[in-house]
């Protein structure tokens, strides 16, 4: 069992090390996304501070300013595009190489989608802790900071749940490399699939603060696995039996997206046609 | 000046075949610009909508500023695609040589590198939020507003491609273009999204003085809105401000120039 899945974990090893080189793309993504949630925290702070209606609110405002640390912190985790390598490999024909491995091309791809993303997103999320939460409390500037999560029983429920959220994230990838091996452009599917995980994910604004009317909805759907589910589990507004339900939405659509991928690429290798020369 | 224009308008036609020659995948670009710029919208719409109005701001306000600033961004982003692109197509490739060489102006050519159809996309997005803040306000346009949203709108492009034009000149030193000006264009137009009087003083003062985005879009808009600043600029200088604008674009330019001058060649 384990020879069968050194390959796998060699793929993994090297394509995490590898990633782990763009120091430069490192620090360019962490100061936008400094950027990008310095301005949401100050107009999350405006909208709480001045509206009577922020009593009734379904979190605090520090829940929203940690939920929007963590969701920079760990956006790389989010499934953005397809694997920029696949789609090279399918308008190269480099594709050939990996059909003609002696492994399971599916399993193959998932686990570098899994070391693309995590190598990216580990770097990022601990410079983005040290920024948000230690400088900015030694900065004076508690209120805005990153807080701890709610306590040691929501902590290890979020780690279950970010393990989820790569093994989530990695499946929905593989839909769209197969997407990519299918069309040839992928770009214009991109596009479109990053509109919808931006506003279902929580990435736009925290899901719960959306219309209540919508709130079952935006629950249940799998896009509220990638960022959602995991960080309403850290502040404590999912807890005990609602927060496992929200590990089993997100292993349900894992679940779901792993059959989709497969059946589909089975389908596509059939009339795989390659390109290049 | 006649045969630059003439130039111009060839590179623009070369540019637009070339794109509909792929009109599916031109489509969907647009489209998906279109819907990617057209949520940012619904997060503003539901704080406004769980929260209510915020230091006297409503729904309708933020969408007047957000439609500006869209408007002027889909513009700049149209004419600019080269000062973009500048560090990894033609410094890092060494073609800048070639532009160097040519006996047209080293910006018309730049300029018309490239115009990116998808940014249609933007630009129908912000005219929708634009008429989305005119519903919620009933807002009447007279000839007066029709001719003071031209103007900003006009000081915004300058803006946008100014910052283009740092993000190029930049190039000339790292080579790689840099990323990390996507903080001031995109992150510019999220941050105009919002009237400025809701942020802290520090960063309010950086989009006045360092960056003027506010000036492109908070403090004129607002006499669109018919309102007078809280911050308490006086209403005179508000339909003025776009003008930061082109001061703008004019310093851009004396970096730029700066940095042709110190150009060497990297390519092989």
């Amino acid at each position: 069992m384990s020879a069968d899945l050194r390959p796998y974990a060699a793929a993994f090893a090297a394509r995490f090390q590898l990633m782990l080189q763009y120091r430069a793309a490192a620090l360019a993504g962490f100061a936008t996304q400094c950027w990008w949630g310095g301005i949401k925290v100050m107009i999350y702070a405006a909208f709480f501070t001045a509206s009577p209606a922020a009593a009734n609110a379904p979190i605090t405002l520090s829940q929203a300013i940690t939920y929007t640390w963590l969701a920079q912190a760990f956006l790389a985790l989010a499934p953005w595009s397809g694997d920029p390598e696949i789609s090279q490999a399918v308008r190269s024909g480099g594709v050939g190489y990996d059909r003609l491995r002696p492994l399971d091309t599916y399993g193959w791809w998932y686990v570098r989608a899994a070391a693309w993303m995590t190598a990216r997103a580990l770097p990022r999320a601990g410079l983005m802790l040290l920024t948000a939460g230690i400088a900015l409390p030694l900065l004076g500037l508690e209120a805005w900071s990153w807080r701890p999560p709610a306590d040691a029983v929501q902590a290890g429920l979020f780690a279950v749940s970010m393990v989820l959220v790569v093994l989530l994230s990695s499946a929905f990838v593989m839909l769209l490399n197969i997407t990519a091996v299918a069309t040839m452009d992928e770009r214009g599917v991109n596009t479109m699939v990053a509109s919808v995980l931006i506003l279902f994910s929580g990435n736009l604004l925290p899901l719960s603060l959306f219309p209540d009317w919508a709130q079952t909805f935006l629950f249940i759907q799998p896009f509220a696995g990638f960022i959602d589910i995991p960080f309403r589990i850290y502040f404590g507004g999912l807890t005990g039996g609602d927060a496992f339900a929200g590990l089993g939405l997100q292993a349900f659509w894992t679940l779901v997206f792993l059959v989709i991928g497969r059946t589909w690429m089975n389908a596509q290798m059939q009339r795989l046609q390659m390109q290049g020369g | 000046m006649f045969s630059a224009l003439f130039l111009l308008g060839r590179y623009f036609s070369a540019s637009i075949r070339g794109q509909l020659q792929y009109p599916g995948s031109t489509l969907m670009l647009t489209a998906g610009q279109f819907l990617s710029t057209v949520i940012d919208i619904l997060a503003a719409w539901a704080l406004f909508a769980r929260f209510g109005p915020v230091q006297g701001w409503t729904f309708g306000d933020v969408a007047m500023f957000f439609g500006m600033i869209s408007i002027s961004f889909a513009i700049a982003d149209f004419l600019s695609r080269g000062f973009d692109m500048f560090g990894a197509h033609f410094v890092k490739t060494g073609d800048f040589d070639r532009v160097l060489l040519r006996p047209r102006s080293v910006t018309l050519q730049l300029i018309g590198y490239d115009f990116r159809l998808a940014r249609i996309g933007r630009l129908l997005q912000g005219l929708i939020v634009i008429g989305l803040a005119t519903a919620a306000l009933s807002l009447q346009w007279d000839a007066g507003k029709i001719v003071l949203a031209v103007w900003i709108i006009a000081g915004g492009v300058a803006l946008f491609f100014a910052l283009m034009v740092f993000q190029a000149t930049l190039a000339f030193w790292t080579v790689e273009s840099l990323e990390v000006m996507n903080v001031l264009t995109y992150g510019g137009v999220q941050a105009a999204q919002f009237p400025l009087s809701i942020y802290t003083e520090w960063f309010r003062n950086f989009l006045i003085f360092v960056v003027p985005l506010g000036c492109v879009a908070y403090f004129p808009v607002l006499v669109i809105l018919g309102k007078p600043d809280p911050l308490g600029a006086p209403d005179w200088l508000l339909p003025l401000t776009p003008a930061a604008g082109f001061i703008f674009l004019g310093l851009s330019f004396v970096a730029w120039r700066i940095g042709v001058s110190k150009y060497t060649s990297t390519g092989s």
